[in-house]
């Protein structure tokens, strides 16, 4: 079992939040794990990714070489497209499709959309959308990570259980208003590969 | 236990019986003291982590740590070493006590720093042992060593980490808890009187005490020799490179390889690499040492292949596909980065005091422009040089921006005006506006106040509640000190103060202050 992924976003969206529910479950099911972060300048609302890296077998570098990534997990879609030199040829990009736009030089919706429509394999939805039904934006990026479970190589239970582990102390409220955002990110997954 | 390479430090050193952890913020360092500083054992057993002025005072409360028999723990940035470096170097001379272990953290590629200098070259320099851990289970383990270790050796011990590892997160397995040392003072009265008399008999133990540390790295465990079947090539690879060569041979690695985790260099190994085989392959994160070591000056005989001919780029970061391509492995065509996708460099916060100052800045300087220059500082406000600010002209290193402005006066600039934040003030800028007044140079220092180390992340501040004592205890003349509110509401009264301290021919200093937005919004969560 191995899953490359690169997580994605600008500064401040809070990637690194995805990163530790899949971490939690890949070492409850005592895989490896390696998670190169970005901390420090970046974080101040510039572009922001992390390789998480998931192996039955040990892992060497803590980068993920170019063409080798199973998964493209993104909470910006232009970030998303930032990191398609590593998606492997048969991976899948997974992001959200609303611009954040810190920068003058945005491209317009209409280049963007065409840029993300050249994707073979992707899931491309509005997550805050989605996080509003479930019940808060608050947990958007739970959303953003349900719609990811079908590539992580980690059993949907596995990646609920994380979940419960990281939440508990927060009571069974919050545990199960992220559970609901989980499902409902699954759920746009299911539909858009059948489609 | 799942850890980023700096808080795999932190549990090392809490779990190796550490009395003391002095550090100033510095990417990529900065989680190994708030680990610590988070950790319930730090408080049950009373150990020392508040931060540090800056690296310097760090380093010298860890020796005297160190002189009274306990175990202490210092961090830094590359570039923090610099500061350090008085009391570094002389650490080596006095020798220790209590284990110090001394942790730089090098940024090759410069992903939030000035330079990419490679700290190993100090540690050399310094004649100690460095250690460098080439994944997270041995940064713990080196540091849990490292502190019998330091005490063995009778010197500080240096690890050297660079970004990847310190800010990738992997499984660590703990080891066992050690108690602190008890208070206990060195036998010997000379050691840490380095009058040149004693300074002299110190600096021949650390001679004498080489060779071991050379025995020490030969049969140390973080050196390790890999037999294999091609003898065309033999390769060097050392801490995290090392990862990146057998990332590229999953099968495992044809050629013969050095791991090297620990300096000085393992000589013994190296000759039987260099009779061996027929060239070297050197792979080091940083600058070239080992390379060089090797080849030397005149490059005779042997063939040393790495950074400096080319096989390698000559700076930045490795990743697996530059050593790939390094050794003949074809990097796949991928698909390209889209055109559409732009450059999204960090900028200030949305609210950010910095902005207010800047806007005002620009403002009351636009009529002088020909004649003004502005000197930054290291810090968040280093952001003020991107557009829509475009507003500074320097940044060098921390507390640069008052001197530089007092050098320029000096030469004939008419209006120099300085930007340093608070946190940078207290750690190098307080000594650079005492040159100012005591000439009554002619510059306008902005000491932009936020109360906290913004940048790192919002790290305590030194000087908070304490800048105008400070400033008119240098010596700051009371009618030219001035305290702002940065808010757009007080745009007009901010231009007009800071165009009407430029026009004095004399040192003002402005401090505009309002808390950093990200502290304010990690106290509400908390809350």
């Amino acid at each position: 079992m191995r899953a490359d992924i690169i997580l994605s976003g600008v500064g401040g969206q809070g990637i690194l939040s995805i990163a530790a529910v899949i971490g939690e479950a890949a070492v409850h099911q005592n895989l490896y794990m390696k998670q190169a972060e970005v901390h420090g300048m970046s974080q101040r609302g510039g572009d922001v990714q992390s390789n998480l890296r998931i192996s039955d077998q040990p892992i060497y570098s803590d980068l993920i070489a170019k063409g080798k990534a199973n998964l493209i997990l993104s909470l910006e879609p232009m970030e998303a497209l930032r990191y398609l030199p590593y998606l492997a040829p048969n991976g899948w990009m997974v992001t959200n499709s609303t611009p954040l736009i810190n920068i003058t030089n945005y491209p317009d919706a209409e280049a963007l959309q065409k840029a993300l429509d050249a994707v073979p394999n992707k899931i491309v939805f509005d997550v805050d959308t989605i996080a509003k039904e479930v019940g808060s934006t608050r947990v958007s990026n739970m959303v953003m990570l349900g719609a990811a479970t079908p590539f992580l190589g980690i059993a949907y239970e596995e990646i609920e259980n994380g979940i419960k582990r990281i939440f508990e102390r927060k009571g069974p409220d919050i545990v199960s208003l992220n559970l609901k955002a989980l499902a409902a990110g699954k759920r746009i997954a299911d539909e858009s590969i059948q489609i | 236990m799942l850890l980023l390479g700096d808080e795999a430090i932190a549990q090392a050193a809490l779990d190796a019986g550490l009395s003391g952890v002095y550090a100033y913020p510095g990417t990529p360092s900065t989680e190994i003291t708030e680990y610590i500083q988070s950790s319930p054992k730090s408080r049950t057993d009373n150990i020392h982590c508040k931060w540090s002025a800056n690296e310097k005072t760090a380093m010298e409360a860890a020796l005297g740590m160190s002189f009274a028999g306990k175990r202490a723990l210092v961090c830094m940035k590359h570039v923090g070493v610099n500061v350090a470096a008085d009391a570094f170097m002389n650490a080596a001379v006095t020798g220790v006590v209590g284990g110090l272990v001394f942790v730089a953290a090098d940024d090759p590629s410069m992903h939030s720093s000035q330079n990419e200098q490679d700290s190993r070259f100090f540690g050399q320099f310094a004649l100690i042992p460095i250690l460098e851990p080439s994944n997270q289970q041995e940064a713990y383990d080196m540091v849990y060593e490292g502190f019998e270790f330091s005490e063995r050796c009778g010197v500080p011990v240096m690890l050297r980490i660079t970004t990847r590892l310190a800010h990738s997160r992997s499984g660590v397995k703990c080891r066992p808890e050690m108690p602190q040392n008890k208070l206990r003072f060195s036998d010997n009265p000379r050691q840490f009187v380095l009058l040149p008399a004693n300074a002299r008999l110190q600096y021949q133990k650390l001679l004498a005490a080489q060779i071991h540390f050379l025995k020490y790295s030969e049969e140390s465990a973080y050196n390790n020799y890999f037999d294999g079947a091609d003898k065309s090539r033999g390769i060097i690879a050392s801490g995290i490179a090392y990862n990146y060569l057998m990332e590229n041979y999953p099968e495992g690695c044809p050629f013969p390889v050095l791991k090297i985790g620990q300096y000085p260099l393992p000589e013994k190994q190296l000759h039987k690499m260099a009779v061996e085989c027929k060239e070297l392959v050197v792979l080091e994160e940083g600058y070239p040492l080992i390379e060089d070591a090797l080849k030397g000056v005149l490059g005779i005989g042997l063939k040393v292949r790495g950074r400096k001919d080319g096989f390698l780029p000559r700076a930045g970061e490795f990743n697996p596909d530059i050593v790939g391509k390094a050794f003949g492995f074809e990097i796949p065509e991928t698909q390209p980065v889209p055109e559409v996708v732009k450059m999204r460099p960090p900028s200030l916060c949305v609210g950010c005091g910095h902005r207010d100052m800047y806007e005002a800045l620009n403002e009351a300087i636009a009529s002088k422009a020909d004649e003004s220059k502005v000197f930054s500082d290291i810090g968040c406000y280093t952001l003020g040089y991107l557009p829509p600010f475009s507003a500074i002209d320097t940044c060098v290193d921390m507390g640069a921006s008052i001197t530089m402005a007092k050098g320029a006066s000096d030469a004939g600039l008419k209006y120099p005006v300085a930007v340093i934040g608070d946190s940078t003030f207290t750690h190098s800028g307080m000594t650079s506006l005492l040159d100012a007044i005591n000439e009554d140079s002619p510059i306008t220092v902005i000491i932009s106040d936020n109360e906290t180390t913004g940048m790192t992340g919002g790290q305590d501040s030194a000087g908070t509640g304490k800048l105008e004592a400070i400033c008119l205890g240098l010596g700051v003349d009371p009618a030219h000190l001035h305290v702002l509110i940065p808010l757009k509401k007080n745009h007009d009264e901010m231009v007009r103060v800071i165009r009407d301290e430029m026009d004095y021919p004399g040192t003002s200093v402005i401090i505009p202050r309002r808390e950093c937005i990200q502290t304010i919004g990690k106290k509400k969560k908390l809350v």
